[in-house]
Protein backbone atom coordinates (compact mmCIF):
# COMPACT_ATOMS: atom_id res chain seq x y z
CA UNK A 1 0.00 0.00 0.00
CA UNK A 2 2.00 3.09 -1.55
CA UNK A 3 1.67 6.62 -0.04
CA UNK A 4 -0.80 8.31 -1.77
CA UNK A 5 0.52 11.65 -2.00
CA UNK A 6 3.08 9.67 -3.83
CA UNK A 7 1.09 9.52 -6.64
CA UNK A 8 -0.35 12.59 -6.82
CA UNK A 9 2.03 15.53 -7.70
CA UNK A 10 1.85 19.02 -6.76
CA UNK A 11 0.58 19.89 -10.02
CA UNK A 12 -1.77 17.89 -9.88
CA UNK A 13 -3.28 18.68 -6.21
CA UNK A 14 -3.28 22.31 -7.38
CA UNK A 15 -5.21 21.29 -10.61
CA UNK A 16 -7.75 19.91 -8.93
CA UNK A 17 -8.06 22.78 -6.04
CA UNK A 18 -8.44 24.90 -8.62
CA UNK A 19 -11.13 22.96 -10.03
CA UNK A 20 -13.23 23.70 -7.25
CA UNK A 21 -12.37 26.92 -6.60
CA UNK A 22 -9.91 27.07 -3.95
CA UNK A 23 -12.38 25.61 -1.39
CA UNK A 24 -10.51 22.87 -0.04
CA UNK A 25 -6.84 23.30 1.57
CA UNK A 26 -4.54 20.93 -0.01
CA UNK A 27 -4.05 18.21 2.47
CA UNK A 28 -7.85 18.02 2.53
CA UNK A 29 -7.47 17.09 -1.15
CA UNK A 30 -4.54 14.25 -0.23
CA UNK A 31 -7.04 12.97 2.28
CA UNK A 32 -9.43 13.26 0.02
CA UNK A 33 -7.46 11.27 -2.44
CA UNK A 34 -6.51 8.38 -0.23
CA UNK A 35 -10.56 8.01 0.45
CA UNK A 36 -10.95 8.10 -3.33
CA UNK A 37 -8.28 5.06 -3.81
CA UNK A 38 -9.57 3.11 -0.66
CA UNK A 39 -13.32 2.97 -2.19
CA UNK A 40 -12.23 2.52 -5.95
CA UNK A 41 -10.91 -1.19 -5.16
CA UNK A 42 -9.21 -2.05 -7.97
CA UNK A 43 -8.11 1.43 -9.30
CA UNK A 44 -10.23 2.04 -12.23
CA UNK A 45 -9.98 5.72 -11.73
CA UNK A 46 -13.65 6.10 -10.64
CA UNK A 47 -15.93 4.96 -7.74
CA UNK A 48 -18.51 2.61 -9.38
CA UNK A 49 -22.41 2.54 -7.41
CA UNK A 50 -21.38 -0.64 -6.29
CA UNK A 51 -18.25 0.72 -4.33
CA UNK A 52 -20.28 3.45 -2.61
CA UNK A 53 -23.28 1.67 -1.46
CA UNK A 54 -20.43 -0.64 0.31
CA UNK A 55 -20.34 1.99 2.93
CA UNK A 56 -23.47 1.49 5.12
CA UNK A 57 -24.26 5.09 6.06
CA UNK A 58 -24.57 5.63 2.77
CA UNK A 59 -27.04 3.12 1.89
CA UNK A 60 -28.57 3.62 4.30
CA UNK A 61 -29.34 7.33 3.66
CA UNK A 62 -32.97 8.09 2.07
CA UNK A 63 -31.07 9.94 -0.79
CA UNK A 64 -28.16 7.68 -1.70
CA UNK A 65 -29.97 6.57 -5.14
CA UNK A 66 -30.99 10.06 -6.20
CA UNK A 67 -27.04 10.98 -5.20
CA UNK A 68 -25.49 8.03 -6.52
CA UNK A 69 -26.72 9.31 -10.14
CA UNK A 70 -24.90 12.28 -9.22
CA UNK A 71 -21.30 10.66 -8.00
CA UNK A 72 -21.53 7.22 -9.58
CA UNK A 73 -18.32 7.42 -12.07
CA UNK A 74 -16.89 10.90 -11.55
CA UNK A 75 -13.05 10.93 -11.58
CA UNK A 76 -10.97 12.64 -9.01
CA UNK A 77 -11.38 16.13 -9.75
CA UNK A 78 -15.16 16.08 -10.16
CA UNK A 79 -15.49 13.86 -6.87
CA UNK A 80 -13.88 16.44 -5.25
CA UNK A 81 -15.58 19.48 -7.18
CA UNK A 82 -19.31 17.78 -6.30
CA UNK A 83 -17.87 17.46 -2.71
CA UNK A 84 -16.83 20.88 -2.15
CA UNK A 85 -20.20 22.35 -1.83
CA UNK A 86 -20.16 20.97 1.37
CA UNK A 87 -17.04 22.79 2.66
CA UNK A 88 -17.00 25.16 5.36
CA UNK A 89 -15.91 27.64 2.79
CA UNK A 90 -18.70 26.89 0.37
CA UNK A 91 -20.94 29.80 -0.22
CA UNK A 92 -25.01 29.89 0.45
CA UNK A 93 -25.82 29.94 -3.55
CA UNK A 94 -23.33 26.78 -3.75
CA UNK A 95 -25.18 24.76 -1.39
CA UNK A 96 -28.10 25.82 -2.78
CA UNK A 97 -27.39 24.81 -6.24
CA UNK A 98 -26.79 21.44 -4.93
CA UNK A 99 -29.79 21.38 -3.46
CA UNK A 100 -31.29 22.06 -6.86
CA UNK A 101 -29.54 19.50 -8.21
CA UNK A 102 -31.02 16.27 -6.54
CA UNK A 103 -33.99 17.78 -6.66
CA UNK A 104 -33.89 18.53 -10.79
CA UNK A 105 -33.28 14.47 -11.59
CA UNK A 106 -33.26 15.06 -15.13
CA UNK A 107 -31.21 18.15 -15.26
CA UNK A 108 -33.16 20.62 -16.92
CA UNK A 109 -32.66 22.94 -15.04
CA UNK A 110 -36.27 23.13 -13.54
CA UNK A 111 -37.92 22.06 -10.60
CA UNK A 112 -41.75 20.44 -11.10
CA UNK A 113 -44.15 19.64 -8.36
CA UNK A 114 -43.32 16.30 -9.32
CA UNK A 115 -40.11 16.36 -8.65
CA UNK A 116 -40.68 17.45 -5.25
CA UNK A 117 -43.33 15.14 -4.64
CA UNK A 118 -40.63 12.66 -5.48
CA UNK A 119 -37.61 13.57 -3.12
CA UNK A 120 -40.40 13.76 -0.59
CA UNK A 121 -41.26 10.53 -1.37
CA UNK A 122 -37.85 9.53 -0.85
CA UNK A 123 -37.62 11.26 2.34
CA UNK A 124 -40.84 10.12 4.08
CA UNK A 125 -40.69 6.37 2.76
CA UNK A 126 -44.05 4.53 2.91
CA UNK A 127 -45.36 6.58 6.67
CA UNK A 128 -46.46 9.39 4.40
CA UNK A 129 -49.39 8.71 1.67
CA UNK A 130 -49.80 10.15 -1.59
CA UNK A 131 -52.26 12.25 -0.64
CA UNK A 132 -50.74 13.12 2.53
CA UNK A 133 -47.32 14.16 0.19
CA UNK A 134 -49.25 16.18 -2.02
CA UNK A 135 -51.57 17.80 0.51
CA UNK A 136 -48.35 18.83 2.61
CA UNK A 137 -46.62 20.16 -0.72
CA UNK A 138 -49.65 22.02 -2.38
CA UNK A 139 -49.97 23.54 1.29
CA UNK A 140 -46.32 25.35 1.79
CA UNK A 141 -46.03 26.55 -1.92
CA UNK A 142 -49.61 28.06 -1.75
CA UNK A 143 -48.25 29.91 1.02
CA UNK A 144 -44.95 30.76 -0.61
CA UNK A 145 -46.72 32.40 -3.71
CA UNK A 146 -46.35 29.67 -5.91
CA UNK A 147 -49.19 26.57 -7.35
CA UNK A 148 -49.09 22.82 -7.96
CA UNK A 149 -48.18 23.73 -11.70
CA UNK A 150 -45.26 26.15 -10.72
CA UNK A 151 -41.95 25.42 -11.96
CA UNK A 152 -38.80 26.53 -9.87
CA UNK A 153 -35.27 27.59 -10.72
CA UNK A 154 -32.35 27.99 -9.40
CA UNK A 155 -33.49 31.78 -8.47
CA UNK A 156 -36.68 30.50 -6.87
CA UNK A 157 -34.51 28.13 -4.92
CA UNK A 158 -31.86 30.89 -4.12
CA UNK A 159 -34.63 32.85 -2.78
CA UNK A 160 -36.24 30.78 -0.86
CA UNK A 161 -33.17 30.04 1.03
CA UNK A 162 -32.50 33.28 1.24
CA UNK A 163 -30.97 34.15 4.27
CA UNK A 164 -31.31 30.56 5.88
CA UNK A 165 -28.29 29.24 8.18
CA UNK A 166 -27.44 26.07 6.06
CA UNK A 167 -25.70 23.77 8.10
CA UNK A 168 -24.52 21.26 5.29
CA UNK A 169 -20.60 21.49 6.03
CA UNK A 170 -18.67 18.03 6.14
CA UNK A 171 -15.37 17.46 7.48
CA UNK A 172 -11.95 16.06 5.63
CA UNK A 173 -10.52 13.86 8.60
CA UNK A 174 -7.03 15.16 7.74
CA UNK A 175 -4.10 13.14 9.16
CA UNK B 1 -23.39 -3.60 -11.45
CA UNK B 2 -23.30 -6.77 -9.61
CA UNK B 3 -26.39 -7.03 -6.81
CA UNK B 4 -25.49 -8.15 -3.31
CA UNK B 5 -28.26 -9.60 -1.12
CA UNK B 6 -29.90 -7.53 1.18
CA UNK B 7 -28.65 -9.41 4.81
CA UNK B 8 -31.09 -11.78 6.08
CA UNK B 9 -33.80 -11.00 8.25
CA UNK B 10 -32.27 -13.06 10.48
CA UNK B 11 -29.07 -10.84 10.75
CA UNK B 12 -30.94 -7.94 12.00
CA UNK B 13 -31.64 -9.72 15.16
CA UNK B 14 -28.04 -9.85 15.84
CA UNK B 15 -27.55 -6.45 16.10
CA UNK B 16 -28.75 -3.38 19.37
CA UNK B 17 -30.37 -0.38 17.93
CA UNK B 18 -27.69 1.43 15.56
CA UNK B 19 -29.04 5.00 16.04
CA UNK B 20 -27.94 4.78 19.49
CA UNK B 21 -24.35 5.25 18.00
CA UNK B 22 -24.89 6.81 14.98
CA UNK B 23 -24.65 10.53 14.97
CA UNK B 24 -28.24 11.86 14.87
CA UNK B 25 -27.55 15.73 15.35
CA UNK B 26 -28.66 15.99 11.91
CA UNK B 27 -32.06 15.41 13.42
CA UNK B 28 -33.10 18.43 15.00
CA UNK B 29 -36.64 18.97 16.54
CA UNK B 30 -37.81 21.69 14.40
CA UNK B 31 -40.70 23.29 15.72
CA UNK B 32 -43.73 25.74 14.07
CA UNK B 33 -45.17 26.11 11.20
CA UNK B 34 -44.14 24.39 8.34
CA UNK B 35 -42.89 26.12 5.20
CA UNK B 36 -41.54 25.54 1.86
CA UNK B 37 -38.12 26.36 2.74
CA UNK B 38 -38.05 23.15 5.98
CA UNK B 39 -39.94 21.16 3.16
CA UNK B 40 -36.83 21.59 0.49
CA UNK B 41 -34.21 21.97 3.28
CA UNK B 42 -32.63 17.99 2.03
CA UNK B 43 -29.18 19.70 3.99
CA UNK B 44 -28.97 17.12 7.13
CA UNK B 45 -29.54 14.08 4.89
CA UNK B 46 -27.40 15.24 2.29
CA UNK B 47 -24.58 16.23 4.96
CA UNK B 48 -24.97 12.57 6.56
CA UNK B 49 -24.44 11.09 2.86
CA UNK B 50 -21.60 13.57 2.18
CA UNK B 51 -20.47 12.60 5.52
CA UNK B 52 -20.57 9.03 4.43
CA UNK B 53 -18.68 9.49 1.39
CA UNK B 54 -15.95 11.38 2.86
CA UNK B 55 -15.13 8.77 5.80
CA UNK B 56 -17.22 6.08 7.59
CA UNK B 57 -16.43 3.83 10.62
CA UNK B 58 -17.35 0.80 9.07
CA UNK B 59 -14.61 1.25 6.43
CA UNK B 60 -12.23 2.41 9.02
CA UNK B 61 -12.46 -1.10 10.80
CA UNK B 62 -10.89 -2.69 7.53
CA UNK B 63 -8.43 -0.36 6.56
CA UNK B 64 -4.41 -1.41 7.09
CA UNK B 65 -2.88 1.55 8.37
CA UNK B 66 -0.05 1.40 7.15
CA UNK B 67 3.76 2.37 9.23
CA UNK B 68 5.33 5.73 8.70
CA UNK B 69 7.70 5.23 6.39
CA UNK B 70 11.21 5.71 8.26
CA UNK B 71 13.88 4.88 5.67
CA UNK B 72 13.49 7.94 3.46
CA UNK B 73 16.75 8.88 4.85
CA UNK B 74 20.32 8.61 3.35
CA UNK B 75 21.26 6.98 6.86
CA UNK B 76 18.45 5.29 7.29
CA UNK B 77 18.09 3.82 4.14
CA UNK B 78 21.05 1.04 3.99
CA UNK B 79 19.92 0.33 7.19
CA UNK B 80 16.57 -0.28 6.11
CA UNK B 81 18.02 -2.14 3.14
CA UNK B 82 20.38 -4.52 5.65
CA UNK B 83 17.25 -5.17 7.46
CA UNK B 84 15.71 -6.60 4.53
CA UNK B 85 18.46 -8.63 3.47
CA UNK B 86 18.16 -9.86 7.22
CA UNK B 87 14.67 -11.06 7.11
CA UNK B 88 14.56 -12.61 3.73
CA UNK B 89 18.08 -14.19 3.24
CA UNK B 90 18.53 -14.64 6.80
CA UNK B 91 15.22 -15.32 8.91
CA UNK B 92 12.72 -16.19 6.38
CA UNK B 93 14.93 -19.60 5.28
CA UNK B 94 15.17 -19.85 9.09
CA UNK B 95 11.95 -19.86 9.72
CA UNK B 96 10.63 -22.35 6.56
CA UNK B 97 13.37 -24.96 7.88
CA UNK B 98 11.73 -24.97 11.60
CA UNK B 99 8.56 -24.96 10.37
CA UNK B 100 9.12 -27.78 8.03
CA UNK B 101 10.81 -29.61 10.81
CA UNK B 102 7.38 -28.65 12.85
CA UNK B 103 5.52 -30.20 10.37
CA UNK B 104 7.77 -33.73 9.82
CA UNK B 105 7.60 -34.38 13.55
CA UNK B 106 4.10 -33.69 13.73
CA UNK B 107 3.27 -35.57 10.77
CA UNK B 108 5.41 -38.74 11.63
CA UNK B 109 3.30 -38.50 15.26
CA UNK B 110 -0.22 -37.66 14.17
CA UNK B 111 -0.80 -40.15 11.33
CA UNK B 112 0.21 -42.68 13.76
CA UNK B 113 -1.54 -41.84 16.58
CA UNK B 114 -4.38 -41.03 14.38
CA UNK B 115 -4.80 -44.24 12.64
CA UNK B 116 -3.35 -46.72 15.11
CA UNK B 117 -5.11 -45.73 18.39
CA UNK B 118 -9.00 -45.87 16.87
CA UNK B 119 -10.04 -47.94 19.55
CA UNK B 120 -8.36 -46.38 22.71
CA UNK B 121 -10.11 -42.86 21.95
CA UNK B 122 -9.53 -41.06 25.47
CA UNK B 123 -5.67 -41.81 24.70
CA UNK B 124 -5.97 -40.51 20.87
CA UNK B 125 -7.67 -37.50 22.13
CA UNK B 126 -4.87 -36.69 24.79
CA UNK B 127 -1.93 -37.09 21.96
CA UNK B 128 -3.71 -35.22 19.17
CA UNK B 129 -4.29 -32.66 21.36
CA UNK B 130 -1.13 -32.32 22.73
CA UNK B 131 0.19 -32.53 18.74
CA UNK B 132 -1.96 -30.22 17.62
CA UNK B 133 -0.45 -27.80 20.47
CA UNK B 134 2.85 -28.41 19.46
CA UNK B 135 1.89 -27.78 15.45
CA UNK B 136 1.05 -24.30 16.85
CA UNK B 137 3.65 -23.91 18.98
CA UNK B 138 5.76 -24.46 15.51
CA UNK B 139 3.96 -22.43 13.87
CA UNK B 140 3.98 -19.54 16.12
CA UNK B 141 8.16 -19.94 15.99
CA UNK B 142 8.49 -19.68 12.63
CA UNK B 143 7.00 -15.60 12.62
CA UNK B 144 9.16 -15.39 15.51
CA UNK B 145 5.88 -15.02 17.92
CA UNK B 146 6.35 -13.05 21.21
CA UNK B 147 3.15 -13.77 22.89
CA UNK B 148 2.47 -12.71 26.43
CA UNK B 149 -0.19 -14.61 28.19
CA UNK B 150 -2.28 -12.80 31.18
CA UNK B 151 -4.24 -14.41 33.31
CA UNK B 152 -5.43 -18.05 33.90
CA UNK B 153 -5.37 -20.71 31.42
CA UNK B 154 -8.51 -22.07 30.09
CA UNK B 155 -9.61 -25.09 31.95
CA UNK B 156 -11.33 -28.21 30.19
CA UNK B 157 -14.59 -28.03 31.65
CA UNK B 158 -18.51 -28.08 30.23
CA UNK B 159 -20.79 -25.16 29.95
CA UNK B 160 -17.88 -22.86 28.85
CA UNK B 161 -17.18 -20.93 25.34
CA UNK B 162 -14.02 -18.37 24.90
CA UNK B 163 -14.97 -15.63 22.72
CA UNK B 164 -12.02 -13.27 21.34
CA UNK B 165 -11.78 -10.52 19.01
CA UNK B 166 -10.57 -11.03 15.70
CA UNK B 167 -7.51 -10.19 13.30
CA UNK B 168 -6.11 -12.87 11.34
CA UNK B 169 -6.46 -16.33 11.43
CA UNK B 170 -3.56 -16.68 13.06
CA UNK B 171 -5.22 -15.39 16.04
CA UNK B 172 -6.52 -19.16 16.06
CA UNK B 173 -3.33 -20.29 16.14
CA UNK B 174 -1.92 -18.05 18.86
CA UNK B 175 -4.46 -19.45 21.10
CA UNK B 176 -3.96 -22.78 20.04
CA UNK B 177 -0.73 -23.00 21.20
CA UNK B 178 -1.61 -22.47 24.71
CA UNK B 179 -4.92 -24.73 24.86
CA UNK B 180 -6.34 -27.19 22.11
CA UNK B 181 -9.47 -25.29 21.92
CA UNK B 182 -12.55 -26.91 19.23
CA UNK B 183 -13.05 -23.48 17.04
CA UNK B 184 -15.66 -23.05 14.94
CA UNK B 185 -14.78 -20.71 11.29
CA UNK B 186 -15.34 -20.48 7.80
CA UNK B 187 -14.75 -23.35 5.68
CA UNK B 188 -11.63 -22.10 3.33
CA UNK B 189 -10.31 -23.36 0.33
CA UNK B 190 -7.35 -24.50 -0.89
CA UNK B 191 -4.41 -25.96 1.35
CA UNK B 192 -6.30 -24.15 4.58
CA UNK B 193 -9.18 -26.32 3.39
CA UNK B 194 -7.70 -29.24 3.76
CA UNK B 195 -5.74 -28.45 6.97
CA UNK B 196 -9.16 -27.72 8.38
CA UNK B 197 -10.88 -31.02 7.41
CA UNK B 198 -8.30 -32.86 8.49
CA UNK B 199 -6.58 -31.79 12.01
CA UNK B 200 -9.01 -29.64 12.69
CA UNK B 201 -11.71 -32.27 12.74
CA UNK B 202 -9.89 -34.00 15.39
CA UNK B 203 -9.60 -31.44 17.98
CA UNK B 204 -13.74 -31.05 17.73
CA UNK B 205 -13.98 -28.27 14.84
CA UNK B 206 -17.58 -26.96 13.42
CA UNK B 207 -17.89 -25.55 9.78
CA UNK B 208 -20.20 -22.96 8.88
CA UNK B 209 -21.22 -21.25 5.70
CA UNK B 210 -21.71 -17.24 5.48
CA UNK B 211 -23.62 -17.74 2.65
CA UNK B 212 -26.45 -20.23 3.44
CA UNK B 213 -29.05 -18.42 5.35
CA UNK B 214 -30.22 -21.97 6.83
CA UNK B 215 -27.00 -22.56 8.07
CA UNK B 216 -27.56 -20.76 11.90
CA UNK B 217 -29.63 -23.14 13.11
CA UNK B 218 -27.72 -25.89 11.69
CA UNK B 219 -24.72 -23.95 13.53
CA UNK B 220 -26.58 -23.44 16.64
CA UNK B 221 -27.32 -27.15 16.88
CA UNK B 222 -24.11 -28.43 16.91
CA UNK B 223 -22.42 -25.47 18.83
CA UNK B 224 -25.39 -26.79 21.64
CA UNK B 225 -24.11 -30.22 21.57
CA UNK B 226 -20.53 -29.66 21.73
CA UNK B 227 -20.90 -27.64 24.68
CA UNK B 228 -22.69 -30.14 26.56
CA UNK B 229 -20.05 -32.56 26.15
CA UNK B 230 -17.60 -32.87 29.23
CA UNK B 231 -14.96 -34.45 27.18
CA UNK B 232 -14.97 -32.26 24.10
CA UNK B 233 -12.54 -29.14 23.65
CA UNK B 234 -13.35 -26.06 25.27
CA UNK B 235 -14.89 -24.00 21.85
CA UNK B 236 -13.85 -20.83 20.96
CA UNK B 237 -16.13 -18.37 19.05
CA UNK B 238 -14.96 -15.03 16.98
CA UNK B 239 -18.14 -13.34 17.58
CA UNK B 240 -17.05 -10.60 14.95
CA UNK B 241 -17.41 -13.03 12.43
CA UNK B 242 -14.86 -10.83 10.32
CA UNK B 243 -11.08 -9.90 10.25
CA UNK B 244 -10.90 -6.58 11.90
CA UNK B 245 -8.22 -4.08 11.94
CA UNK B 246 -6.92 -4.65 15.30
CA UNK B 247 -8.02 -0.60 16.26
CA UNK B 248 -11.61 -1.95 16.06
CA UNK B 249 -14.48 -4.58 17.35
CA UNK B 250 -17.38 -4.98 15.00
CA UNK B 251 -20.51 -6.12 16.39
CA UNK B 252 -20.41 -9.42 18.48
CA UNK B 253 -23.18 -11.94 16.73
CA UNK B 254 -25.45 -13.37 19.66
CA UNK B 255 -25.23 -16.76 18.89
CA UNK B 256 -22.23 -17.68 20.74
CA UNK B 257 -24.27 -15.93 24.09
CA UNK B 258 -27.68 -17.54 23.94
CA UNK B 259 -26.21 -21.01 24.54
CA UNK B 260 -27.31 -20.58 28.32
CA UNK B 261 -23.24 -21.15 29.12
CA UNK B 262 -20.22 -19.33 31.06
CA UNK B 263 -18.53 -16.91 28.33
CA UNK B 264 -14.74 -16.36 28.98
CA UNK B 265 -13.77 -13.06 26.92
CA UNK B 266 -10.08 -13.16 25.18
CA UNK B 267 -8.85 -10.37 24.38
CA UNK B 268 -5.85 -9.96 22.01
CA UNK B 269 -4.49 -7.25 21.25
CA UNK B 270 -0.57 -6.94 19.03
CA UNK B 271 1.91 -4.83 18.34
CA UNK B 272 2.31 -2.80 15.47
CA UNK B 273 5.62 -1.81 15.67
CA UNK B 274 6.93 -4.88 14.76
CA UNK B 275 3.90 -5.86 12.05
CA UNK B 276 0.87 -5.35 11.35
CA UNK B 277 -1.16 -8.81 11.86
CA UNK B 278 -4.14 -7.77 10.49
CA UNK B 279 -5.29 -10.08 7.48
CA UNK B 280 -7.15 -7.99 4.53
CA UNK B 281 -8.78 -10.75 3.02
CA UNK B 282 -9.79 -8.85 0.39
CA UNK B 283 -6.11 -7.98 -0.24
CA UNK B 284 -4.16 -10.88 0.47
CA UNK B 285 -4.47 -14.66 0.50
CA UNK B 286 -3.47 -16.24 3.47
CA UNK B 287 -1.00 -17.56 2.20
CA UNK B 288 0.68 -14.21 1.61
CA UNK B 289 -0.47 -13.05 4.91
CA UNK B 290 2.01 -16.27 5.88
CA UNK B 291 4.82 -15.62 3.71
CA UNK B 292 4.48 -11.52 4.88
CA UNK B 293 4.88 -12.96 8.69
CA UNK B 294 7.27 -14.90 8.07
CA UNK B 295 9.55 -11.88 6.63
CA UNK B 296 8.77 -9.74 9.06
CA UNK B 297 10.75 -8.68 12.10
CA UNK B 298 8.31 -10.69 14.68
CA UNK B 299 4.83 -11.16 16.22
CA UNK B 300 4.27 -9.47 19.07
CA UNK B 301 1.26 -9.68 20.79
CA UNK B 302 -0.69 -9.96 23.87
CA UNK B 303 -3.39 -12.03 25.01
CA UNK B 304 -5.53 -11.69 27.91
CA UNK B 305 -8.11 -14.36 29.63
CA UNK B 306 -10.55 -12.46 30.95
CA UNK B 307 -13.36 -13.23 34.02
CA UNK B 308 -15.73 -15.87 33.12
CA UNK B 309 -19.11 -14.12 32.25
CA UNK B 310 -22.63 -15.16 32.80
CA UNK B 311 -25.81 -13.86 31.64
CA UNK B 312 -27.27 -11.03 34.16
CA UNK B 313 -31.37 -11.60 35.43
CA UNK B 314 -33.31 -10.08 32.66
CA UNK B 315 -30.39 -9.25 30.37
CA UNK B 316 -30.66 -10.16 26.64
CA UNK B 317 -28.07 -12.30 24.97
CA UNK B 318 -27.63 -9.09 22.40
CA UNK B 319 -26.93 -6.54 25.84
CA UNK B 320 -24.97 -9.86 27.05
CA UNK B 321 -22.62 -9.64 23.62
CA UNK B 322 -22.50 -6.20 24.05
CA UNK B 323 -21.23 -6.09 27.74
CA UNK B 324 -18.86 -8.93 26.53
CA UNK B 325 -17.44 -6.75 23.61
CA UNK B 326 -17.18 -4.06 26.07
CA UNK B 327 -14.97 -5.99 28.83
CA UNK B 328 -12.51 -7.00 25.77
CA UNK B 329 -12.20 -3.59 23.60
CA UNK B 330 -11.46 -1.98 26.65
CA UNK B 331 -8.74 -4.43 27.94
CA UNK B 332 -7.30 -4.61 24.62
CA UNK B 333 -7.73 -0.74 23.40
CA UNK B 334 -9.81 -1.41 20.82
CA UNK B 335 -12.53 1.13 19.65
CA UNK B 336 -16.16 -0.12 19.51
CA UNK B 337 -18.12 0.83 16.51
CA UNK B 338 -21.81 -0.64 16.06
CA UNK B 339 -21.72 -2.28 12.73
CA UNK B 340 -22.27 -5.72 11.56
CA UNK B 341 -18.80 -7.22 10.38
CA UNK B 342 -21.02 -8.93 7.62
CA UNK B 343 -22.02 -5.70 6.34
CA UNK B 344 -18.48 -6.30 4.07
CA UNK B 345 -20.57 -8.55 2.45
CA UNK B 346 -24.04 -7.83 1.99
CA UNK B 347 -25.77 -4.67 1.96
CA UNK B 348 -27.30 -3.06 5.22
CA UNK B 349 -31.37 -4.06 5.66
CA UNK B 350 -33.73 -1.88 4.63
CA UNK B 351 -35.24 -0.89 8.30
CA UNK B 352 -32.60 1.52 9.41
CA UNK B 353 -33.61 3.27 6.19
CA UNK B 354 -37.09 2.76 6.95
CA UNK B 355 -36.38 4.07 10.85
CA UNK B 356 -35.27 7.78 9.57
CA UNK B 357 -38.25 7.54 6.65
CA UNK B 358 -40.26 7.47 9.83
CA UNK B 359 -39.03 10.23 12.05
CA UNK B 360 -38.83 12.49 8.71
CA UNK B 361 -42.57 11.62 8.08
CA UNK B 362 -43.78 11.39 11.67
CA UNK B 363 -42.54 15.65 12.11
CA UNK B 364 -44.05 16.84 8.95
CA UNK B 365 -47.08 15.44 9.90
CA UNK B 366 -47.01 16.61 13.14
CA UNK B 367 -45.88 20.64 12.20
CA UNK B 368 -48.68 20.04 10.05
CA UNK B 369 -50.99 20.32 12.78
CA UNK B 370 -49.59 22.83 14.60
CA UNK B 371 -50.44 24.99 11.88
Amino acid sequence: MGNASSTLTQYDIEEVQRHCNNLFSQQEIVSLYQRFCQLDRNAKGFISADEFLSVPEFAMNPLSQRLLKMVDGLNFKDFVAFLSAFSAKASLAQKVEVIFKVYDSDCNGKVTFNDMIQVLQDLAGSFMSDQQREEVLGQVLHEAGYTKESVLLLDDFIKVFDHANLKMEVEVPVD
Amino acid sequence: MSKLKSSSSELDLDRPNIEDYLPSGSIQEPHGKLCLRDLLDISPTLTEAAGAIVDDSFTRCFKSIPPEPWNWNIYLFPLWCMGVLVRYLVLFPLRVIVLTVGWIIFLSCYIPVHFLLKGHDKLRKKLERCLVELICSFFVASWTGVVKYHGPRPSIRPKQVFVANHTSMIDFIILEQMTAFAVIMQKHPGWVGLLQSTILESVGSIWFNRSEAKDREIVARRLREHIEGADNNPLLIFPEGTCVNNHYTVMFKKGAFELGCTVCPVAIKYNKVFVDAFWNSRKQSFTMHLLQLMTSWAVVCDVWYLEPQNLKPGETPIEFAERVRDIISVRAGLKKVPWDGYLKYSRPSPKHRERKQQGFAESVLRRLEEI
